[in-house]
């Protein structure tokens, strides 16, 4: 669907895009992630053809942005950060100007307006200049005049920025929604986000992608360590410290805290089997009664911090 | 050409939801009125000289103002994006932003037909330098027009904007009274740039195919160079 090749972007002396290659596939909702000025919007602005790249092509089907960029135009939705629009207008107003410009004429028009004010949950407000929404609902008409035209292709750039908690559980349940037939590409730096709305994740760092792949694949791309948090009654730290070391593939014991008689722990191991079954069997030996024993899934966020600081 | 309306109709209709179309025509109309009547009953003459002669020094701050906000607010909030990844041209943006704002000069003559009417009513009144000072008028109101297009899209501070669109309206409306600081061959250069030389001229009711060749071509290099500011933005 979008073949990205060698994209450059230098803005005078700083280079916001390094030489970043991707594609997108037909349906795919791809998370763009990566922390602050790592380049996110850049590449976006590139994709809808807003920035011209210093180097490198962008390929929209078989359209490429220097000479079809009007066709790329038609194909795209595009909502950038924090939803920039004309203030002094009336939400219906602008959304009408949006379908103008989008070709769509009469009843085609007043029924995609209406659809779309229902999807976006527009009708309160739609007689109210755009100034005086709150930034839910700004956001909300930002996408619907991103998807006006049914777009082929959604691009949103931190869409969910500034809302608040059920707004932006509204919001992912619409890319959802939108996700199943369009392909969308969103921004963010919110990981949850990411896992619970993308099926693919690009990290970018410094303008450079650092990882490419589902959010299952990265968390096994991370160092292959992970977590086993234990809780045990009636327990001394140092014979405890000794026995569940002794089991192979447990790398080292941390005492988390003490309360009354329970003790906690975390066991880093580092092994391809579930080690859970070895230390359980290891506590029945002894008199130790043991509360709690779970494994903490590797998060996202250790990964994304490891791949976006190490340089 | 479809996309030039939509904006057009956009623009056009936005002057009058702000305060601004407002504010701007009842400075113009107080403006005019007040030096056109002050002179008219002095003179005794049914004519309209005195309000065009101050028309293009009226229109180098008019002008300016109704342009300064069609691009430097949009750059400054952000809408430039919105509007430039629509599937729309460089050249519909600047084409119909241009005729939305020449549509309000035009919009704002209108209540000024009552000075002809009025004055036909009390003598005779020769109605041939009239219409030529209103074809002037839209002529020279589209050159400062897209001036202050101009002007606009350099910045996103509307202050600055005005500022700037004024600054070379001003200049261009005054450029012709400063001749005598000239040597004597740069003159003929110097009075041709001169846009009050040439709006004189066809509101004398002459239309001479000089002058709308002048308006046309500061008309058309002050969009050229609005559309040369656009792409060499991103």
């Amino acid at each position: 669907m979008i073949h990205v090749e060698n994209l450059t972007k230098y803005y005078s002396d700083l280079c916001a895009v390094d030489c970043i290659d991707f594609d997108i596939h037909k349906g795919e909702v791809l998370g763009l992630l990566g922390p602050n000025g790592a380049g996110k919007t850049t590449v976006l602005q590139m994709l809808t053809g807003f920035l011209r790249p210093t180097s490198g092509s962008i390929r929209v089907k078989d359209l490429t942005i220097e000479e079809n960029s009007l066709q790329i135009k038609k194909l795209l939705g595009y909502l950038p950060e924090d939803a920039p629009l004309y203030h002094d207008m009336l939400v219906y107003d602008y959304l009408d100007y949006v379908a103008d410009i989008r070709e769509l004429r009469g009843s085609k028009k007043l029924s995609r307006i209406r659809y779309l004010a229902d999807i976006c949950g527009l009708h309160e407000v739609m007689h109210k200049p755009i100034g005086e929404l709150s930034k839910g609902f700004k956001q909300r008409v930002g996408l619907a005049h991103a998807m006006m035209n049914d777009p082929e292709i959604l691009i949103l750039d931190e869409p969910t920025s500034g809302l608040d908690p059920n707004q932006i559980v509204e919001i992912r349940g619409i890319i959802k929604q939108i996700g199943k037939e369009k392909t969308v590409i969103l921004s963010t730096h919110i990981l949850n986000e990411a896992e619970a709305t993308c099926g693919r994740v690009l990290i970018i760092n410094r303008g450079k992608i650092v990882a490419d792949g589902t959010t299952e694949t990265l968390r096994q791309a991370g160092s292959g360590d992970y977590i086993i948090n234990i809780s045990i009654e009636n327990a001394i730290l140092q014979s405890v410290e000794k026995e569940l070391t002794s089991i192979d593939g447990v790398i080292e014991t941390t005492h988390v805290d003490n309360d009354e008689d329970v003790l906690n722990l975390k066991l880093t191991c580092r092994s391809s089997r579930d080690l859970r079954g070895e230390i359980y069997r290891k506590i029945k030996e002894t008199d130790w009664a043991l509360l709690e024993l779970y494994q903490e899934t590797q998060s996202l966020e250790n990964i994304f911090r490891e791949l976006t600081t190490e340089n | 050409m479809r996309q030039v309306i939509h904006i057009l109709k956009k623009e056009f209709n936005g002057y009058f939801i702000s305060p601004i179309a407002y504010i701007v025509i009842s400075i113009f109309l107080l403006i005019t009125g007040w030096f056109f009547f002050t002179a008219f009953f002095i003179y005794n003459q049914a004519d309209l000289r005195n309000f065009f002669v101050l028309l293009p020094i009226i229109f180098s701050f008019v002008a300016p103002a109704v342009t300064m906000r069609l691009f430097s607010e949009e750059l400054n909030t952000g809408s430039y994006e919105i509007l430039l990844t629509m599937p729309v041209t460089f050249r519909d943006v600047v084409l119909g932003k241009f005729l939305a704002a020449v549509a309000f000069i035009a919009a704002m003559l209108v209540p000024t037909f009552a000075y002809p009417i009025t004055t036909s009513l009390l003598g005779q009144l020769d109605w041939g330098p009239v219409v030529g000072g209103y074809v002037g008028a839209v002529l020279l109101g589209a050159s400062f027009v897209s001036v202050g297009l101009l002007a606009s899209s350099l910045t996103r501070n509307q202050i600055i904007a005005f500022i700037i669109g004024m600054a070379i309206c001003f200049s261009l409306t005054l450029i012709d009274k400063m001749l005598f600081f000239l040597p004597q061959s740069w003159l003929g250069f110097f009075e041709y740039l001169g846009a009050d030389f040439h709006f004189q001229n066809i509101s004398k009711g002459i239309i001479d195919s000089r002058d709308l060749i002048y308006f046309l071509s500061v008309t058309f290099v002050g969009l050229y160079c609005t559309h040369m500011v656009m792409e060499g933005r991103n």
